[in-house]
């Protein structure tokens, strides 16, 4: 009993950071926005939370420095695909590019340092309750963020007025426009969320995944956060669901490392990188549940008209 | 407060075109600089030591163009993808597949010998880079399932199995246990164009062989219109009886046998075996060239130099300074950036406005505009 529930916590870790980065690039996405520098921003929080936690010794501060680290880096890929109107995947290859670049020379006297690790829930009673207690009173803060994350972000696309502006952004800039809205600022604002999100789950990474600085160690999830995006067709429980899914996945092959099973360590790791394709595979065959939910707008450049 | 905003110009400006790159190369000069100095370190020093001194002796252009080979190469063909608006940003992947598809006979086969030997490598190179290109091709016209993610993907899948390779079933068995290939033998080994002067190999030909047969192709045939038209309006691409389809297995073998190329080519003539890491980031890297470039073949061996000599630089200022070679990657990142931006002077002019205070301060600034407009 005692191992499976291990197993669980150690999937929801591993599944956390996909699942924020994922919801953040969800609500840029649904405003028409292609972000493909996930990956970058991800990275930045990962060096921005280990190093202003290692420097002041609060993980705490590490966990705003990775949020904001992400913010601002992001706000660099809305300057130049909403002000300046580039294109789109290029300007989100190149962010991811720099943020790794600078991670890594940011991060250089960090390497083979302890870091500090924001500590689990702790809820006397509660957390001591035999197999739940753990699961649901025992985990770390971030986890309780994804989870409350989700369900904030599902009540503001679909329940709120200023949700339903934002979609509609996302189907028709030009007719947004026309009525009125500010396509810009909402943009400027989904990215700047989206960057938060992803500079989090970089910070999860690095403060509680495995609290230390290796450089790269975002490992792709960047990228497969942005997978699972086109995997769960736009829709924030079906991330929920698929981030728990690539968690699985991601530590299904490490304690089958662990266990000496008979198979290349090699082949093991790369299961995570060839779920993701086969399983983009498998959803983009259906063209009509694909068709319907892909933001109309999505990656086209806007310049309002006059 | 101020905001920016874009005005279309009436038709693309020529001068920005062509000035473009420049601008960006001087805006990452001025960034690297303040870069520089919030290192701590004198800038004007720095840039000696990064952008003079790696160039400043024979020997050492041979090394840009061992770094510059391979990056042309992918960059080229990258650049019919991106015209065609087709994303394979997997070259890394295609790179290192091409790496180990032509290291097959020097390594299973190590008593072949002769002439043939390289031929028949440089060919299973691209092979090699064709076929994994072909897999996001093939799931992208037979699905719809998005390039960009999936080429990305199997990039480290690549790295992976290279990794298995090297340590496993290819692994030398003399090599004291070192995650390394045998060494190949002579005739395995792609020849250096000048022994005397420097290590530059033939691999810098076949890049500048590259990018003169694709400028032909994409000015000179009908293919090269067809890969503009697609890319600038697939609808009047279709009218036209261009295939989609046949267009993004085109672009994707292209650029993956060129990719492939690039590996052999460096595992061959660069390195002599199989490693378990065979690219500084090559495959990336060459997605910065194809835009520096302007993802014109001619413009791109010069940004294929400019980019090899950014990794040379790095190192140097690494050996010199103490300074993370990582900064190399700061400074290719930064000309992407830069160069995207300026792009956007091409086809529209940028004003700053004043925020309107309120909607009759709005009113009230119209009225010269539309003056100005006409």
């Amino acid at each position: 009993m005692d191992i499976t529930v291990n197993i669980l916590l150690t999937i929801a870790t591993a599944a956390t950071p996909l699942l924020i980065a994922a919801i953040g690039e969800l609500v840029v996405e649904r405003s028409g926005v292609l972000n493909l520098g996930v990956e970058g921003m991800m990275i930045m929080g990962a060096v921005g939370g280990f190093g202003a936690g290692y420097l002041t010794g609060s993980p705490w501060i590490g966990l705003l420095a990775a949020i904001a680290m992400g913010a601002v880096f992001s706000l660099l890929f809305a300057v130049m695909t909403l002000s300046l109107a580039t294109n789109q995947v290029a300007t989100g290859l190149s962010l991811t590019l720099l943020g790794l670049g600078l991670s890594g020379m940011m991060g250089t006297s960090f390497v083979g340092q302890p870091g500090e690790r924001l500590p689990n829930l702790y809820i006397p009673v509660l957390t001591d309750i035999p197999v739940v207690g753990r699961l649901l009173f025992g985990q770390d803060p971030i986890f309780y963020i994804s989870i409350a994350l989700t369900a904030a972000v599902m009540w503001f696309l679909f329940k709120t007025r200023t949700g339903l502006t934002l979609r509609s952004i996302g189907d028709s800039h030009t007719s947004a426009h026309a009525l009125g809205i500010k396509v810009i600022r909402y943009r400027y604002l989904a990215v700047i969320f989206g960057g938060a999100c992803a500079g989090l789950a970089g910070g999860h990474l690095s403060l509680v995944y495995t609290p230390q600085w290796v450089e790269n160690m975002t490992a792709g999830r960047g990228w497969i956060a942005l997978a699972l995006v086109v995997f769960a067709s736009w829709r924030p429980w079906r991330v929920l669901a698929g981030a728990y899914i690539f968690g699985a996945v991601w530590i299904g092959q490490l304690h089958a490392q662990a266990f000496g099973i008979p198979v290349p360590s090699q082949l093991l790791s790369s299961l995570p990188y060839l779920a993701t394709v086969v399983v983009l595979v498998l959803i983009s065959r259906n063209k009509r549940l694909t068709m319907m939910n892909t933001p109309a707008s999505l990656g086209q450049p806007f310049v309002p008209d006059r | 407060m101020m905001r920016l905003e874009l005005v279309k110009r009436p038709q693309r400006s020529m001068l920005f075109s062509a000035l473009s790159p420049f601008i960006a190369f001087g805006l990452t000069i001025i960034a690297g600089a303040i870069l520089f100095a919030l290192l701590g370190v004198n800038p004007l020093t720095a840039f000696e030591i990064y952008f003079i001194e790696p160039i400043s002796q024979v020997w050492q252009l041979h090394e840009l163009a061992i770094k510059a080979a391979p990056l042309i190469l992918i960059a080229v063909g990258l650049s019919v993808c991106y015209k065609a608006n087709i994303w394979n940003i997997g070259a890394e992947g295609q790179f290192i597949l091409g790496g180990i598809f032509g290291s097959i006979i020097p390594v299973l086969f190590p008593g072949f010998e002769g002439p043939l030997v390289l031929p028949l490598m440089l060919l299973f190179g691209m092979v090699g880079g064709a076929f994994y290109a072909a897999i996001p091709a093939l799931l992208k016209t037979r699905f719809g399932t998005n390039e960009i993610l999936t080429s990305l993907m199997l990039v480290y899948v690549a790295q992976l199995f290279l990794d298995w390779l090297v340590r496993g079933p290819w692994r030398d068995p003399q090599g004291h246990g070192f995650p390394q290939t045998i060494q190949f033998n002579d005739s395995a080994v792609l020849p250096e164009l000048m022994p005397d002067a420097g290590r530059a190999n033939w691999g810098f030909v076949f890049a500048l062989v590259a990018a003169v047969l694709i400028w032909v192709l994409m000015s000179r045939l009908l293919k090269g219109f067809e890969v503009r038209v697609l890319g600038s309006s697939p609808r009047a691409g279709r009218f036209a009886g261009f295939g989609l389809s046949r267009m993004v297995f085109f672009a994707f073998l292209l650029s993956g046998a060129l990719a492939g190329l690039a590996g052999i080519s460096e595992v061959s003539g660069a390195i002599g075996q199989l490693q378990p890491v065979i690219s500084p980031g090559y495959g990336f890297t060459a997605i910065i060239v194809a835009f520096l470039g302007r993802l014109n073949p001619l413009g791109i061996v010069a940004a294929g130099l400019v980019l090899a000599l950014t990794y040379l630089g790095g190192e140097a200022v690494q050996s010199a300074l103490g300074i993370s070679d990582k900064v190399a990657r700061v400074f290719q990142g930064m000309l992407l950036f830069f160069v995207l931006g300026c792009d956007t002077l091409i086809h529209y002019r940028i004003r700053l406005v004043g925020m309107a205070l309120a909607k009759g301060a709005a009113k009230l600034d119209a009225a010269p505009k539309l003056k100005e407009a006409r």
